[in-house]
């Protein structure tokens, strides 16, 4: 046979199988990432709210006391909660990513992963208290 | 421990039927016998024409992928004992084309691999006579993990982004990449990022996860594209902030 055999996609023998529509229900791993993925509408809300938040605030004491009145509405509460868990859903995920995606030295030796993990979790707590320390009680 | 087990082996037969058929066969199951034990045994003994691809039997070759059970598995280091009282299921890898019953068609995965360029990269070679590439055993610490690497594809077949979307250049792709962008006598990282920097390269990557969860070498390729994804977006933004002369 003269000439090489050129290669090609066509090949009608190959036995093509399509993902199910519900491939996401095939392991715990796959629904975490469908959750995840789902979870930036929820971010977007929040980020939504919060910028309701400030222009209530800028705006004065009447309107800052209207946002909360809204705000205190069941529908915006369960809104917030559901939020409030794909938020920590989200952020655990970052936190728990990180050491993968950061290699970190100090005098020539690599950090162990727990501790770059260990470090945003610590800065969480960290920022949560001072938050809590300037809402409730600063 | 019952000394048979049943495996449900996944037949395709293109020149007989266009559809895949579960076929059951009784085999053997002493505690030492692997999955690929069992397949070599139906081959040998009771089904000829039963194919499947396999090499070095010792997790070296990465020849022997499948799906067991639903999990991608290399079927050399899966003991048959792991599902005593079985049945046990054996398929093809997912996310490829199936060729006939177990082989699977690896085209695709064997071109993105040279795309990527696995091979040490030199702006210019020195000579022979000044000798070797010297290395401390820090520096290849740095890509060690990412050079156990067999070429097994059980990541693509564990990548749901691989099956949705098959122009994802995959887990072990971008691993290999990085194993050497690592290596401190490489200098091809710039051609390398060039390629993966493409939105079917790692911005395809969606962080699943599961191509390190069934990693048999521990290669961690999940960890290796969100590694690489930060150093890309550091050169974007570098490349953007910084003069020329600064980069």
């Amino acid at each position: 046979m003269s000439g090489r055999v050129a290669y090609t996609e066509y090949h009608p023998r190959w036995l093509r199988r399509r993902p199910s529509t519900y491939w996401w229900l095939e392991r715990r791993a796959y629904l975490s990432f469908i959750t995840r993925e789902l979870s930036s509408i929820f971010i977007a809300w929040f980020v939504v709210y919060l910028l309701l938040f400030v222009r209530a605030v800028s705006r004065g004491h009447a309107p800052y006391l209207e946002f909360v009145v809204w705000s205190r509405h069941p529908v915006v509460m369960v809104l917030n909660v559901v939020t409030l868990f794909f938020v920590v859903f989200h952020a655990v995920t970052w936190f728990n990513l990180a050491p993968k995606a950061m290699v970190v030295h100090l005098r020539g030796k690599r950090l162990p992963a727990s501790l770059i993990s260990a470090s945003n979790y610590g800065t969480w707590v960290v920022a949560t208290a001072f938050l809590l320390w300037l809402v409730l009680g600063g | 421990m019952a000394d048979r087990i049943t495996i449900q082996v996944a037949r395709y037969r293109p020149e007989e039927e266009g559809v895949q058929t579960l076929q059951e066969y009784e085999v053997p199951c002493p505690k030492d016998w692997v999955i690929l034990d069992g397949l070599n045994y139906i081959k040998d003994r009771l089904d000829g024409s039963l194919s499947f691809r396999w090499s070095c039997r010792m997790g070296v070759c990465g020849s022997c992928g499948m799906t067991v059970n639903g999990e991608p598995k290399l079927t050399c280091e899966t003991f048959l004992s792991e599902y005593a009282g079985g049945p046990v299921r054996v398929e093809p890898l997912k996310n490829f084309p199936v060729i006939r019953d177990l082989v699977v068609e690896i085209g695709d995965f064997m071109r993105k691999l040279v795309r990527v360029k696995p091979w040490i990269v030199r702006d210019h070679e020195k000579p022979v006579s000044e000798g070797e590439y010297l290395q401390t055993p820090d520096q290849l610490d740095e890509f060690k993990q990412f050079s156990m690497c067999i070429n097994c594809m059980l990541c693509y077949s564990a990548c749901p982004i691989y099956g949705l979307e098959p122009a994802f250049i995959g887990p072990a792709a971008i691993a290999l990449a990085q194993r050497y962008n690592l290596d401190s006598r490489d200098e091809g990282s710039d051609e390398r990022l060039e390629i993966l920097s493409e939105h079917d390269g790692i911005w395809g990557c969606t962080f699943v996860g599961e191509c390190t969860q069934v990693c048999p070498k521990h290669v961690d390729p999940a960890g290796a594209i969100q590694r690489y994804k930060l150093t890309a977006a550091l050169d974007g933004l570098k490349s953007f902030v910084l003069p020329r002369s600064a980069r």
